[in-house]
């Protein structure tokens, strides 16, 4: 018990055909972001400076659905949130609609520490990044050919499946496109990209830090809001718990994931590993989810009801992990 | 058993001085706006309509922060957001950054019903309620005389005060009460449930004054400012980043469920728990119970239940 711990995560919701390479890729990028946590942690950097630096790794890397390699709009364009939040006093730091920053998650921890407020989004976040002189590129910059095409292929399965809501089940015409029936979010799961990015400490103090990082739903409307930024939804952090959640947004938000696991363990008195999976089990019904979390006593833990989760997690006393399923 | 209702126009340093002419067209407000809404209970609309319906004659009252009459950004201009959200289907609509749109409660509805999504911002919300038809007006119409005189004090306060690029401490409530006697803090709300225990809320606000562009409140984060699920339906009001860390309207409900305290107990301990002078709710429960508690100088509040209560506040006792 005690000492630092960390876990991050690229995304709940992994395709099963997903090819090795691919599940390779990510774990060496979640094996990296990890040891740049732990050197941070070994070098007494605090739990807020921690998430924000991996996360920003996270962000700069185009593997996962964050930053350069976010998911597309409609429209084709990218539209970015973060938020991050500071477990002692809970001040908490939120973005969305970024379309130029090129480290959300950076804008979201200046929003924290220099503004009366906790959310800035659209116009009014990117000309208080211009004020700060934060780093900005063009939107073309977090566009990947890779994303181009799966955008595509999405507005194809949509006028397939033509209503999201409608339950397809084992019967679905889609034919080719729909090799594979899983589905989050209405999109079969090969084009869903759910891989939002995250990161969960717990520094040598005990205090717990969370942040949260998305280019948000593949084809989603513009102006489309999702978990990440939301406080209590994507992120999370108290005294007690950092949490970090990743799949399918609606879901999240209307299950408040990352409050629900602090609320169980403040109102209910169970343990990380308990709310964890209590959290997971029960408060999700159909949608399909995980999430991270660290507690003050040094305890990492994860959950999801999905079919994998991209994760890392690393204690103190040695114990490292990453995996995909 | 039996259906109840809750309104709120805000909760903030509403000076006990604060004049008749500032005081009764808010209370004849909320008087009528209580009536619109029992009288839908009694005709048996789903609470969900209840509260839009009455979340929507408090958007087009001038004298609450909210559509028409809701404050101003640093830039003068009017960016409103809103949020409604169903117990027990646990649906939600949110929007924020709507300028034109006459009733923001209504997009909300209509995030929440026709599309895939919970929440739409900025030009993406606004593009969406001309897609459906939405009554959308110039800016011009929400901006009353009076708030551009409080976003005139507002900015002259503040120039005595830190500019933005210092490190601000947020938990110090930095709202005096400007010398007309107006809170600057303000939001309009409503819960009901119906006999049969179908909860929702819906909130609606022009935000704070003198906010950053693009500065997004509490309002349209469901937690936050808005939660309903099959426990009680909850609306707060007071400073959003002490709203949105707290996750009020998330832990009222939570508080009941982990704890098992009733509304009213579940509901003062989570305000008890905000630094004084940040926040207000009110809330029903499943069972007909409401609570309207409040840590700030007052709250302006209504109520009604089936058994024949009602009462319209600004102060008195504070955790009812």
């Amino acid at each position: 018990m005690g000492g630092w711990a960390i876990a991050v995560h690229g995304g709940a919701g992994v395709d099963p055909i997903l090819p090795n390479e691919r599940q390779e890729e990510a774990k060496r990028l979640l094996t990296r972001c990890l040891d740049i946590g732990i050197s941070a942690l070994r070098s007494n950097l605090s739990a807020i400076d921690v998430v924000e630096l991996v996360v920003r790794e996270l962000e700069t890397d185009p593997l996962f659905n964050s930053g350069r390699g976010s998911a597309l709009t409609e429209k084709g364009t990218v539209e970015m949130e973060a938020s991050i939040m500071d477990g002692p006093k809970r001040r908490c730091g939120a973005v969305s609609g970024l379309t130029t920053v090129k480290n959300p998650i950076s804008l979201a921890r200046l929003v924290m520490d220099k503004t009366p407020h906790s959310y800035l989004g659209f116009a009014g976040a990117e000309e208080f990044a211009r004020k700060q002189g934060v780093e900005l590129v063009d939107n073309e910059y977090f566009i990947t050919e890779d994303n181009v095409g799966m955008l595509k292929l999405a507005k194809e399965a949509n006028s397939i499946l033509f209503d999201y809501r409608i339950p397809t089940l084992t019967t679905c015409g889609g034919g080719a496109a729909m090799e594979n029936q899983l589905q989050m979010n209405g999109l079969p799961i090969s084009l869903y990209a759910p891989e939002t990015v995250g990161c969960v400490v717990v520094d040598k103090q005990g205090h717990c830090a969370a942040a949260t990082s998305t280019g948000g739903l593949m084809n989603k409307m513009t102006g489309r809001i999702g978990d990440s930024p939301l406080i209590g939804s994507g992120t999370y952090a108290c005294d007690l718990v950092a949490v970090s959640c990743t799949g399918e947004g609606e879901a999240i938000i209307r299950s408040t994931l990352a409050r629900e696991v602090a609320a169980v363990m403040e109102y209910k008195g169970l343990n990380l590993h308990e709310a964890v999976d209590y959290v997971i089990k029960t408060r999700l019904d159909e949608g399909k989810a995980g999430l991270i979390a660290v507690s003050k006593n040094g305890e990492v833990a994860c959950g999801f009801n999905t079919t994998g989760m991209f994760r890392g997690c690393a204690t103190e006393d040695g114990f490292l992990e990453v995996g995909v399923w | 058993m039996g259906w109840a209702i809750s309104v709120h126009g805000g909760a903030g340093d509403i000076p006990l001085s604060l004049p008749p002419e500032k005081r009764l067209p808010r209370e004849a407000g909320l008087r009528r706006c209580l009536d619109v809404g029992i009288a839908a209970l009694k005709a048996h609309n789903h609470p969900l309509d209840v509260v839009e319906l009455v979340v929507r004659e408090l958007e087009n009252n001038p004298h609450f922060n909210a559509g028409k009459g809701s404050v101003l950004t640093t830039s003068g201009t009017v960016e409103m957001e809103a949020c409604i959200m169903d117990g027990k289907t646990m649906k939600c609509g949110a929007v924020s950054g709507v300028s034109t749109v006459v009733n923001a409660i209504s997009l909300a509805r209509l995030v929440m019903d026709k599309t895939p999504h919970i929440y739409l911002a900025f030009d993406g919300a606004e593009a969406f309620a001309r897609e459906q038809g939405l009554e959308t007006v110039e800016m011009s119409h929400f901006i009353t005389p009076e708030n551009i005189e409080r976003l005139k004090q507002a900015q002259e306060a503040d120039r005595v005060q830190l500019d933005y690029t210092q490190p601000i401490q947020k938990e110090v409530p930095k709202d005096a009460a400007l010398a007309d006697g107006d809170s600057q803090i303000g939001t309009v709300g409503c819960v009901a449930v119906d006999n049969e225990g179908n909860l929702a809320t819906a909130t609606s606000t022009g935000g704070i004054v003198n906010k950053m562009v693009g500065r997004i409140g509490d309002t349209p984060i469901i937690g936050a400012g808005t939660y309903a699920n099959h426990l009680c339906a909850v609306s707060a009001t007071g400073r959003g980043e002490a709203i949105i860390r707290g996750t009020i309207a998330r832990d009222v409900a939570a508080v009941m469920e982990f704890k098992g305290l009733s509304l009213k107990e579940a509901a003062a301990y989570v305000i008890d728990q905000v630094p004084r002078g940040n926040a207000g709710l009110v809330a029903v429960s499943s069972t007909g119970e409401v609570a309207m508690p409040f840590n700030t100088t007052g709250m302006f509040r209504a109520c009604a239940t089936e058994d024949g209560y009602s009462e319209i506040a600004i102060w008195d006792s504070p955790t009812k």
